[in-house]
């Protein structure tokens, strides 16, 4: 296993009290798998991706057990992580665009960042230069300041420079969210070739673009209101979804071949509850169409097929 | 690279040309005209009054139209002529000026280039250590936001009159004329002392504050936020931080520099410190058309070159700017 990550709960610290935006996820990646992790805005799965490499206040951590290669990550410690960031564990950050210094070129920049971690630069610019390669980036760029390049080229860039050091596990946030569709695929497949290649052993994935995992992604996480909904293969998510939040993201997604003029898309009626003050039990409770008595009480994350977990009471009845 | 200096220069020509003119129309906007304040010192027969008048308004030239006193100007001015203040008569205003402008040097540069290296040294510091912060910020807001002249009364008051210990008025002793040696130049520092600490101490108050806002912006800033997550140390990351602060500092002080020539204005009227302000405030009392022009000449240029040559130190320092001299 690669990632264990065991009751992890935190929270927001604001003047109103905490906001519960992550509760008690229970989950695991395998060596080589991308996990998507998809979900409504303000759903937590920003929260959970960062509060493995960078859990800094307002964000608070609660409880829980994270381990990558069987080594137990400090996430709690900033000073701590350090040694970890980078090496065992990186992020392509949602703000890719805006990562890398304005005013270094962006060789120097990657010199002086690889230094201050006790690596030497020239005994990794042969691989670096080869990564561009890949990535289609001429070795020009690192004569560059950063707005020489574009938009696209510095996503590239910053993800030639996360990867660099074969990281076990890369946390992508959102990064095709600010690309055009053409972008989007060849930006995903570009992951997924850093994995084949082996510069990361695995990946997660954070998007709210479910037709992105669809391409790429080995496993889906579905995450509703900081609670872990379901978690299966790609295909089992798309296909035959138990939960039934799943089932209605799912639903809702366009389909190819129904003219939506006719046919109305469907949506998920109601909004996500405020994690200030969420409600008790299960959170999709209220928007729920199957909700019972029970789902008063938090439904567990249970494995009800091989590599297929749901946190919903009524498809632990209907399969017990 | 040419094109873009070319064109910064064409607009620098301009402007130089427009404030040029500026300069010569306002003080003759003012009622009444330099002869007659010149005059009116003399406090002579009404008869003998009438003779001198019109002989120096010939001899100022102030009976010719207005289009050829200012085409007569210009080409004074091209032939480095600044003309002959009324108010300090007979002499050039030339001489009046390179006899102000060591005084301004020596209060000034001191002033403002201290000031800098202090505020941005302090308000670097303090925007990591807390009770820094507490003490730095507060301090430096009131400091900041005092007025030059409020502040230079308060230190003459305070160390000059009540506690005698620094004289008040004056670049040096009543008793002594310039001449060097070390009694002089001890004078010279005993009168520097309370003028230069009146504006070091307001100027150290702005630059303490930008920085540690600039500071602290940049520390927040997306950048800094991936080399958090990257794991590198928190030197490398201010070390950035800094120097990207340290860009909109570097304009400040080009801005204050160009503004040396015109002197602090408040605080040498309140020292009677001989610099550049000191000469504008007496040239205007006394309606001296020339020596106003030539003060505010001096100002001009200066304002202008200090802007140029940021111009030119920024396409050193921000690659942003070179960037954006190829793409007009």
């Amino acid at each position: 296993m690669s990632l264990q990550v065991e009751n992890l709960t935190v929270y927001y610290r604001t003047l109103r009290g905490d906001v519960q935006a992550l509760e008690n996820a229970t989950f695991t990646i395998a060596d080589g798998e991308i996990m998507g992790l998809a979900g409504e805005s303000g759903c937590g799965k920003t929260t959970l991706g960062h509060s493995l490499i960078y859990l800094k206040p307002p964000m608070r951590f609660i409880e829980g057990r994270v381990t990558l290669d069987n080594e137990e990550l400090p996430i709690w410690d900033m000073e701590r992580m350090n040694e970890f960031r980078f090496k065992k564990i990186s992020i392509i950050p949602q703000y890719a665009m805006n990562a890398m210094n304005p005013t270094r070129k962006i060789g120097k920049m990657t010199a002086e960042i690889l230094e201050s971690r006790k690596v030497s630069y020239k005994a990794t610019l042969p691989e670096l230069k080869r990564r561009l390669d890949l990535v289609e980036l001429s070795h020009d760029v690192l004569n560059m300041y950063p707005i020489e390049l574009s938009g696209g080229m510095k996503q590239r860039m910053v993800m030639v420079l996360s990867t660099l050091l074969n990281p076990s596990l890369l946390i992508a946030d959102e990064i095709t969210s600010a690309l055009d569709v053409s972008t989007q695929k060849a930006v995903a497949e570009m992951l997924v070739g850093f994995r084949d290649r082996g510069f990361v052993k695995s990946l997660m994935v954070i998007t709210h673009d479910i037709s992105i995992l669809y391409q790429i992604a080995d496993s889906i996480m579905i995450m509703y209101a900081g609670q872990l909904a379901e978690k299966a293969s790609t295909q089992v998510i798309i296909h035959n979804p138990r939960h039934p939040y799943t089932k209605m993201l799912i639903g809702s997604l366009p389909k190819v071949g129904v003219k939506h003029s006719k046919q109305r898309l469907a949506g998920i009626p109601g909004k996500p509850p405020l994690l200030l003050n969420p409600p008790v039990g299960c959170r999709f409770r209220e928007r729920c169409p199957v909700a019972f008595d029970k789902c008063f009480d938090v439904p567990p994350f249970i494995e009800i097929e091989p590599g297929h977990f749901v946190a919903c009471w009524k498809e632990f009845e209907s399969n017990a | 690279m040419r094109r873009y200096l070319g064109r910064k220069l064409l607009i620098y020509l301009l402007t130089f040309f427009v404030a040029v003119t500026i300069d010569w129309l306002i003080p003759r906007f003012m009622p009444g005209n330099p002869v007659d304040t010149m005059l009116a010192r003399m406090a002579l027969r009404a008869d003998s009054a009438e003779v001198l008048r019109s002989y120096y308004i010939r001899a100022f030239k102030l009976d010719l139209p207005l289009w050829q006193q200012y085409l007569n100007f210009w080409a004074a001015l091209f032939r480095g002529d600044l003309g002959i203040s009324t108010w300090l008569f007979p002499q050039p205003v030339f001489q009046i000026i390179k006899r102000a402008v060591p005084y301004d040097l020596f209060l000034l540069l001191p002033a403002i280039i201290l000031s800098w290296i202090a505020g941005n040294r302090v308000g670097a510091i303090a925007a990591r250590v807390r009770w820094l912060d507490n003490t730095i910020l507060p301090l430096g807001y009131i400091l900041t936001a005092s007025p030059y002249m409020w502040l230079a009364i308060v230190l003459a008051w305070a160390l000059g009159n009540v506690a005698g210990i620094f004289p008040i008025a004056g670049a040096y002793g009543f008793g002594l004329r310039p001449h060097l040696s070390w009694l002089f130049i001890k004078d010279l520092l005993w009168h520097w002392f309370l003028p230069f600490s009146s504006l070091f101490l307001v100027m150290f108050g702005g630059w303490a504050i930008g920085m540690r806002n600039m500071i602290i912006y940049e520390l927040e800033s997306e950048y800094s936020r991936y080399l958090e997550s990257l794991g590198t140390p928190q030197r490398l990351i201010r070390k950035y931080a800094f120097r990207n602060a340290m860009l909109p500092q570097i304009t400040g002080l080009a801005l204050q520099l160009g503004g040396i020539v015109a002197g602090a204005l408040a605080t040498e009227i309140v020292f009677a410190y001989p610099g550049i302000g000191y000469m504008i405030l007496n040239a205007v009392q006394n309606q001296d058309y020339f020596l106003i022009q030539g003060c505010f000449l001096f100002i001009i240029t200066g304002v202008l070159l200090a802007n140029f040559i940021i111009d030119l130190v920024y396409i050193v320092v921000d690659p942003r700017t070179r960037l954006g001299m190829t793409g007009e």
